[in-house]
């Protein structure tokens, strides 16, 4: 199953292809441009095929990983989800406050966060044990902040705020306050 | 010559602050501030890298965020602002062939920029007013955590820097159009619409016999319309800092005003929408333009397809206004029509005007082969390539899937903003440094290649290693703008340490370099009247 985790890894192998080439890229141009050579014109049809290729790459780009990302087409299309169980959190004072103590969700249950914030724009992140990332949302106050989530994984997760809202901002950490049941038979 | 004569009187003595112009000097004296608020920028930075290692025992958390708030202004209004308007204010009549419109609003934008730039780092340091550059409402107006005093002096602090960009501003746009005395009156309407691409455009879509001459060159155009955004940026934070003031005031005064009169979620959009005209607007038009002059300087060829370059511009113009969303794109309250057409599509735009003016540049270069591996074109190549590396990284943050797993972690900050910032920005500026001083120094001497070289290299590894070893921080999890008090990501934090220590001397080589070159009684000849009773650039 595609997972935060997973998507980060196809990202991490892109970029880090695309670094390597650009770099050696420019280092051979670099080189070569203190050698004569037998052509110095660069063909008008050559720049505009560079320019139809960073065109279908910018679009094709957000194509792909609306249709490979999991949560990209639930989250711009929200309101045509229901939710198999809400939790609702308030923020104020750079504190957390959950309805329970723990937040329990069932295996391949449809979760939605509601986060209202009572003064300052806080965010609301989801981390693993290993301190990464499995979302996160910006909160900000006297607006509605909502996302859908559905976890591929059972575990124990910690919620952290991913906004600065001034130092106090940097203990608003809830350590596993939320768990992700296995599910039955696995 | 011994190294105390060099230390002294430059290398070879061959630099005479008296032989200099007052443009000259002017000129001299933004670098000056340029580089002093760099090296202020860089030392906080140091402070910032060792701090997210281990905090460090006499400073504070609140410091640390004051510092985090204050380092980005420091960067980018007292260091890059100098750079660019000492070096625009120079090369716009200097390409234009004519005086600069206004010597005394060169100076009023120097001392403004200085001045407002210390008072809001000072009321930063002193205070530890800290809502960061970004100013989410309410946050700047939460006296709770911040003291108000200080708060007043830190927006006081960059509402002067935006009167001294105010003079910035009407010094280019008068120069490019004013008729100087005794000349032949000027077409003042076709030089504006030369220089804000109008003609270029026409040009783009007109028959060859019926194409227009362009009144103003590339750079100078590059230059006015990079201008344009800062005009609407300028606005935009006098207005947020004025915004910000009334309620300070009237907490000074004892009357708490209502916070939520103004909606958190419109103001990010507001703020975002004039910021946005600095770092995806002006920045990139001015880099284009300044990759453009570079290139033509470097090759003594006339630039790869000038036309499309012209109406590049123009579109990165239009692009620079609609882009801002990206910022938005975890904002759940953001309408998606926003996220997907101005957070993605517009933001997927800088891709292809960036990617142009990147494939324009090498182009006009590649015609001039063979060429010497001088100073400014190595500088050229290491912010080409930086801006080669940051903007993919900007478009793959800049999307709704991936943005729900990057926004706000080190990703943001490391390859993109500091790879764009500190390799492809300041690289290109670096170059324009090496290709000037000579004109403005009137021939000084460089001290030394080597440390040129020294300069290079580490800036260029050190420069893109910490980007590097912050991006991987950020895939991992690590946020910005927050601490990691157990070591949670020390191996990343140690080796990004390393990298900025690798920039740190590259600066330092930069700096002796320099100091070397002119010499200490040079350093205060620049800061003292020009003896030339002129309003040429150059003496004659």
């Amino acid at each position: 199953m595609v997972d935060s985790n997973l998507v980060l890894w196809g990202q991490t192998i892109a970029y880090t292809f695309y670094c390597i080439v650009i770099i050696l890229l420019m280092a051979w141009f670099g080189y070569k441009i203190t050698k004569s050579g037998k052509s110095n014109k660069v063909s008008a049809g050559l720049f505009y095929s560079f320019v139809l290729f960073l065109t279908v790459l910018g679009v094709s780009l957000h194509i792909i990983t609306y249709n490979t990302i999991p949560w990209t087409p639930v989250d711009l299309n929200r309101g045509d989800y229901t939710p198999d169980k809400t939790f609702e959190i308030t923020v104020a004072n750079h504190e957390f406050t959950l309805p329970d103590e723990k937040l329990l969700i069932d295996c391949d249950d449809l979760v939605l966060f509601d986060v209202t914030s009572k003064d300052l724009t806080y965010g609301f992140g989801v981390f693993r044990q290993d301190n990464s990332m499995v979302f996160q949302m910006q909160v900000v106050p006297g607006h509605r902040n909502d996302i859908l989530w559905k976890f591929e994984k059972p575990g124990i997760y910690t919620i952290r705020s991913t906004e600065y809202s001034g130092p106090r901002g940097i203990f608003m950490i809830l350590k596993d306050a939320v768990e992700v049941l296995p599910c039955e038979g696995s | 010559m011994s190294f105390k004569n060099t230390f002294l009187n430059g290398a070879d003595g061959k630099f005479k602050p008296d032989t200099l112009t007052q443009m000259q000097k002017i000129v001299l004296r933004f670098v000056v501030v340029g580089l002093v608020f760099y090296g202020f920028a860089l030392i906080e930075g140091m402070i910032m890298r060792i701090y997210e290692i281990e905090p460090i025992p006499f400073i504070n958390t609140n410091q640390f965020f004051a510092i985090l708030t204050a380092h980005p202004l420091v960067g980018i209004f007292g260091s890059t602002y100098a750079l660019v308007f000492g070096a625009f204010l120079f090369l716009t009549p200097y390409l234009m062939k004519k005086p600069l419109y206004s010597v005394k609003y060169a100076n009023r934008s120097l001392i403004l920029l200085t001045l407002g730039t210390f008072l809001f780092w000072f009321a930063g340091f002193v205070s530890h007013y800290a809502p960061l550059y970004t100013l989410y409402w309410p946050l700047p107006a939460d006296f709770t955590q911040f003291s108000v005093w200080g708060g007043t002096f830190f927006i006081v602090g960059i509402a002067i820097v935006m009167l001294g960009t105010v003079f910035f501003i009407i010094n280019i746009f008068k120069t490019i159009v004013y008729t100087p005395k005794g000349w032949e009156k000027q077409p003042a309407a076709a030089l504006f619409g030369s220089a804000i691409g109008y003609t270029g455009l026409k040009n783009t879509l007109a028959k060859k016999e019926n194409k227009k001459e362009h009144l103003v060159p590339l750079p100078v155009a590059a230059i006015a319309r990079g201008t344009v955004d800062m005009v609407l940026n300028t606005v935009i934070i006098l207005f947020t800092g004025v915004l910000i003031l009334v309620f300070m005031v009237g907490h000074i005064l004892g009357f708490d005003l209502k916070e939520t009169a103004i909606d958190a979620l419109l103001y990010k959009n507001w703020f975002w929408w004039g910021l946005d005209l600095i770092a995806d607007g002006l920045v990139l038009i001015f880099v284009a333009g300044t990759w453009y002059l570079l290139a033509t300087m470097i090759s003594g060829k006339k630039l790869f397809m000038q036309n499309i370059a012209r109406a590049a511009l123009l579109l990165e113009l239009v692009v620079s206004w609609t882009v801002w969303s990206h910022h938005l794109l975890s904002d759940q309250s953001q309408p998606a029509i926003l996220k997907v057409v101005s957070g993605e599509l517009v933001t997927a735009f800088e891709l292809i005007t960036q990617g142009l003016a990147f494939f324009i540049t090498l182009a006009t270069l590649w015609a001039a082969r063979p060429l010497k591996m001088t100073n400014p074109l190595k500088f050229l190549l290491g912010g080409l390539l930086g801006f080669a590396l940051a903007v993919p990284a900007g478009i793959m943050q800049a999307d709704v899937g991936l943005n729900r797993i990057l926004h706000n972690t080190q990703w943001i900050v490391g390859p993109h903003v500091h790879v764009a910032v500190l390799v492809g920005l300041t690289m290109t500026l670096y170059a324009a440094v090496y290709i000037l001083f000579p004109v403005v120094t009137n021939g000084a001497k460089l001290y030394s290649q080597k440390l040129a070289n020294i300069h290079f290299w580490g800036h260029l590894i050190g420069g893109i290693g910490m980007g590097a070893f912050m991006g991987m921080a950020g895939l991992k999890g690590m946020l910005r703008r927050t601490l990691y008090v157990d070591g949670e990501f020390n191996v990343y934090m140690i080796l990004a340490a390393l990298a900025g220590t690798l920039l740190l001397i590259s600066f330092l080589a930069f700096f002796i370099n320099i100091v070397m070159s002119v010499g200490l009684k040079g350093v205060i000849g620049i800061f003292t009247r020009s003896k030339l009773d002129t309003k040429e650039l150059l003496a004659e």
